[in-house]
């Protein structure tokens, strides 16, 4: 596949924290790849380390992370033509390089709305400061800019909510706000970090269904990082399943949800309670609890908590095998499938 | 369902208000409704489930019941032994007395420990309270209730920061099982923790209640745990209850507006299943301004005229027990 | 058998049993400053009650030797009226050291109970309490010791002891009262209501335990905060009568501007003194903190 499709391409992304002089390694040798236009869903549990690849790829993490990848490919298509990014090689993370990309190019939305916006400016001065930072726009034109995106994303009254706080908002339309503030310079690929799980069920379906809007409509390419498997089904064209800092299962929707093969995922996808279960019928239980990611035994992370763990998966880490294009497992019950990178 | 079922707590018209005050001398400017004339029974053996969005008091409800919030009026009826007796009119004996009947669980079990205390420590206390003297009396009653929970012995003696949230979660339910409650009041006790974790502690408080017949209000944010745990579900939509049903019936044949669309909104991990969205507009309106006759008018897609000035009550529509607070259905009953 | 098995849950699993104290230890004497602090602090306290419980001789003029330099006879030399400096500094700081410790481990005592109940309680008993506060704070410490002074005729230790832990409890009740108030929401004190726990057995039971380390903390920095006052306060001469020697009173005899220029073992060794004790305090103190509050880090 060339440049053009694929607009994010991650090779053996490795993040260290260290603390209280240990090193603990939160992501292991992650790889994946965002097709262009498409959604990718990264699902796991807390802790997991899907948030830190997602911020070691924009670079967010603070001086105690060490980031290493052979490669973060990151290729932008400006009117036709592919412009290659290759992110592990800027030195600073907050410098010229990185600054440039994040907002025209890429931009995330964060967790918590709450939090995200600061309580002392207006919401439309807030939208429009990436626009008058990265494209020099006069203040009446960004205005005009807000206001526009402000309608797109259903923000009632614009006018009027322009000049509003963001105490003045409540929980869903400040989410709104801060995609409004992510997709003001046009990027191609939003990162998504649990946008509504502190909101409402109901919120939650009309943000989902903005957010699916603009993948759709507006060609956008996402990534949503989530723990909801529900939503994953509902949003994603691929699924990229982590477990313990390493991606287990990669695939397509199909792939992971038809064929679920890594008995992670099967379980996670069997433990959660689903709308109209059958009366009696129980969920299953992933017995245990995750692993402290500082000491790790040999082997699959998952192995302790595995109904079909054997004596090799204790003994080195697991590679990973393809066992249809595509789709990417990391278990030794496919070993007779070919590995790869 | 003929089977006469035992009540044991019988809710008539709970408000429970939170006053607003303003200036220096806390002048009542307002009310928040929290929890708004509410009338509900509890089974004896039951799991009833209670949700809602935030800010719908379920909450609120939950610890009322519980006499950890004041109730503004209204009566909170408990059955010892056959004869009700309300519950906010105890004094201070009785109310310590109640203690042992109804216990609760609560949504954070990162802070539902004292840090600063070995597990041991907040074990050994309610037991001290209630009056358990003697030591060997009180290891036997957490040695029993550690056993219900699959937590070892041996973990009594650590501190709270040692645990996972599903450990803790367990140590919780444990700790209020000390004083063998009949009713257990569950305030999101899985929302805290992580997915694979949740249906651990699900199935768990499902195999405790049968041991111990306890009686369950489960309350939480999520409809699909709910419809899992529950026998009944109560729906709540700011501060009122607009839909009782059982859990299968709920599902079935959704009759509030509300809960169709809360049913719809919830995303099903399966890619087969298309269903149609039904996206409801606008957000949860501030429990201080509520809108006038029904709550949910201005987001209700089969709104009608009446709906924006009468308050509709609560009539039984379809199958026994199910209970709905909405026009379209006191219309029916009064033309039918 | 089984009653064997149960009654020693306690005693069966020491061996599992972790220890928060061992741990915290373990992570102050990793501070060397405060490791340095608490070793400047033992050993200048001990110093002091040597000196007393040996009798120094801090208080016989010697007309001799007025104003004498420091020698082998006397280590700091001797004050205006030749009284030997070595011991009054030892002697003066018995006092001052008991004045800080004291004034602050009382005014901590009343702030924590006072700022319990308000915090707790919340709503009137609450407004009461902080307006109480409030008047206490708005009257200067200096004008309050000279209206004590006025009304007994008399200065005093124990005059000065008064006013400090009138004038002191403050800080430590708004702090306790703050965290009180956050503390009360937690779901660990709802569960203590929800098992029909007592209101005292609450507060001082359950919550206070968690707010220990801050009043700890603050209270090493204010046995600091308190000997310095004590030494401005006799230094302008309405501390501790004159012939109670404290580190503030030591200092007096250097009022003059002769005695600043011409003799300055006279104020340098109390001065010394004082800021090597109150350095050492803070540095004890900002290492408590450290390991006691983790969110200060």
């Amino acid at each position: 596949m060339d440049t053009k499709e694929i607009i994010l391409d991650v090779k053996n992304l490795n993040t260290t924290f260290v603390s209280d002089r240990k090193e603990v390694r939160i992501v292991k040798n992650v790889s994946f790849q965002v097709k262009r236009g498409t959604a990718l869903a990264v699902v796991g549990e807390s802790g997991c380390g899907k948030s830190v690849t997602m911020n070691s790829i924009m670079r967010f993490l603070g001086k105690n992370a060490k980031i290493e990848a052979d490669s973060i490919q990151y290729n932008a298509l400006r009117d036709g033509k592919v412009t290659e990014y290759h992110l592990e090689q800027i030195k600073n993370p907050n410098g010229p390089e990185m600054r440039a990309l994040r907002g025209p190019d890429m931009s995330m939305v964060f967790q918590d709305p709450m939090s995200s916006l600061n309580p002392v400016y207006k919401v439309g001065d807030q939208v429009a400061e990436g626009l008058i930072q990265h494209t020099g726009m006069k203040k009446k034109e960004a205005r005009e800019k807000v206001l526009e995106m402000f309608r797109k994303l259903g923000i009632p009254d614009p006018e009027e909510r322009i000049d509003c706080y963001p105490h003045q908002f409540s929980g869903g339309m400040k989410q709104r706000v801060v995609i409004a503030i992510a997709m003001i310079c046009n990027p191609e690929l939003i990162i998504c970090d649990e946008p509504t799980t502190a909101l409402d069920v109901t919120i939650q379906a009309q943000i989902m269904e903005l957010l699916k809007d603009l993948q759709v409509k507006e060609g956008k390419s996402i990534v949503l990082i989530t723990h909801n498997m529900g939503l994953v089904a509902e949003m994603a064209d691929e699924v990229c399943v982590m477990y313990m800092g390493r991606v287990v299962e990669f695939g397509s929707l199909e792939d992971v949800f038809d064929r679920t093969s890594h008995p992670y995922t099967k379980a996670l996808l069997r433990s959660v309670p689903v709308l109209g279960l059958a009366d009696g019928q129980k969920l299953e239980t992933i017995p245990g609890s995750t692993p402290n990611p500082a000491n790790l035994k040999p082997g699959c992370e998952f192995a302790d908590r595995c109904p079909e763990c054997t004596a090799a998966c204790r003994e080195k880490d697991i590679p990973t095998f393809e066992i249809s294009p595509g789709h990417r497992v990391r278990c030794l019950k496919y070993k007779n499938f070919p590995e790869v990178e | 369902m003929n089977e006469k079922r035992e009540v044991i707590f019988k809710i008539e018209n709970l408000k429970t208000w939170f006053p607003i005050t303003k200036g220096a001398f806390k002048k009542v400017v307002g009310h928040v409704k929290a929890v708004d004339d509410v009338s509900l029974e509890v089974y004896r053996g039951e799991t009833l489930g209670i949700v809602g969005e935030s800010g719908c008091g379920k909450s609120t409800f939950g610890k009322t019941i519980m006499m950890l919030e004041k109730a503004t009026g209204g009566k909170v009826l408990f059955n010892y032994g056959g004869e009700f007796k309300d519950v906010t009119k105890f004094n201070k004996d009785e109310m310590f007395q109640f203690r042992r009947k109804v216990q609760m669980v609560f949504q954070d079990p990162y802070s539902a420990l004292n840090p600063q205390k070995k597990i041991y420590t907040s074990f050994e206390e309610p037991l001290k309270v209630h009056g358990v003297k003697n030591q060997a009396d009180r290891e036997a009653v957490m040695q029993k209730v550690l056993k219900m929970v699959n937590i070892q012995p041996d973990y009594l003696m650590r501190y709270p920061h040692e645990f996972s949230g599903g450990q803790r979660q367990r140590l919780c339910i444990a700790r209020a099982l000390e004083v063998m409650p009949e009713v257990l009041i569950c305030d999101e006790p899985v929302s805290a923790l992580d997915v694979s974790i949740q249906a651990q502690v699900l199935n768990l408080m499902k195999d405790i209640q049968k041991e111990m017949n306890l009686t369950y209000l489960f309350i939480a944010h999520d409809l699909s745990v709910v419809q899992y745990m529950s026998d009944r579900i109560v729906v709540m939509y700011l501060g009122k209850i607009v839909e009782i049903a059982d859990s299968r019936a709920l599902y079935d044949e959704p009759l509030h507006p509300y809960t169709k669309a809360l049913l719809s909104a919830i995303p099903v991990p399966d890619i087969h299943k298309t269903k149609k969205r039904q996206i409801l507009e606008g957000e949860v309106p501030s429990p201080i301004h509520k809108p006038s006759g029904c709550a949910f008018h201005n987001r209700c897609p089969n709104c009608m005229e009446i709906c924006k000035t009468v308050d509709p009550a609560m009539v039984h529509h379809g199958a026994e027990g199910h209970m709905v607070a909405c026009h379209l259905y006191t219309q029916n009953e009064k033309q039918g | 058998m089984s009653n064997t098995t149960t009654t020693s849950i306690k005693a069966q699993n020491k061996s599992a049993s972790s220890s928060l104290l061992k741990k915290n230890i373990r992570k102050f004497l990793n501070n060397k400053l405060a490791v340095f602090g608490l070793i400047v602090v033992v050993f200048m306290t001990l110093a002091c009650i040597a000196g007393a419980i040996f009798q120094v001789d801090y208080a016989t003029p010697n007309l001799t030797s007025m104003k004498a330099a420091p020698d082998s006879a006397h280590w700091f030399g001797t004050d205006t009226i030749g009284r030997d400096l070595y011991a009054r500094v030892l002697f003066g700081g018995c006092y001052s050291i008991l004045i800080g410790v004291f004034c602050a481990v009382l005014s901590s005592v009343i702030g924590a109970v006072l700022g319990a109940i308000a915090g707790y309680f919340g709503g009137k008993v609450d407004a009461v309490i902080v307006r109480i506060s409030e008047v206490f704070q708005a009257f200067p410490q200096l004008v309050l010791v000279m209206m004590l002074v006025a009304i007994l005729n008399k200065r005093g230790l124990g005059n000065l002891l008064f006013i400090f832990v009138v004038t002191g409890w403050m800080t430590t009740f708004r702090m306790v009262r703050n965290e009180f108030m956050s503390l009360k929401g937690e779901t660990y004190v709802k569960v203590c209501e929800a098992f029909g726990m007592k209101r005292s057995n609450i507060m001082f039971n359950q919550i206070l335990p968690n707010v220990m380390s801050p009043i700890i903390v603050s209270t090493t920095t204010n046995v600091a905060f308190f000997i310095l006052q004590e030494a401005s306060l006799s230094f302008i001469g309405l501390g501790v009568a004159d012939s109670t020697p404290t580190w503030g009173n030591i200092l007096n005899a250097a009022k003059s501007v002769s005695v600043v220029t011409n003799q300055w073992w006279i104020w340098v060794f109390p001065g010394l003194a004082i800021s090597l004790f109150v350095l050492a305090i803070n540095f004890l103190g900002d290492g408590l903190r450290d390991v006691l509050d983790p969110k200060q880090q």
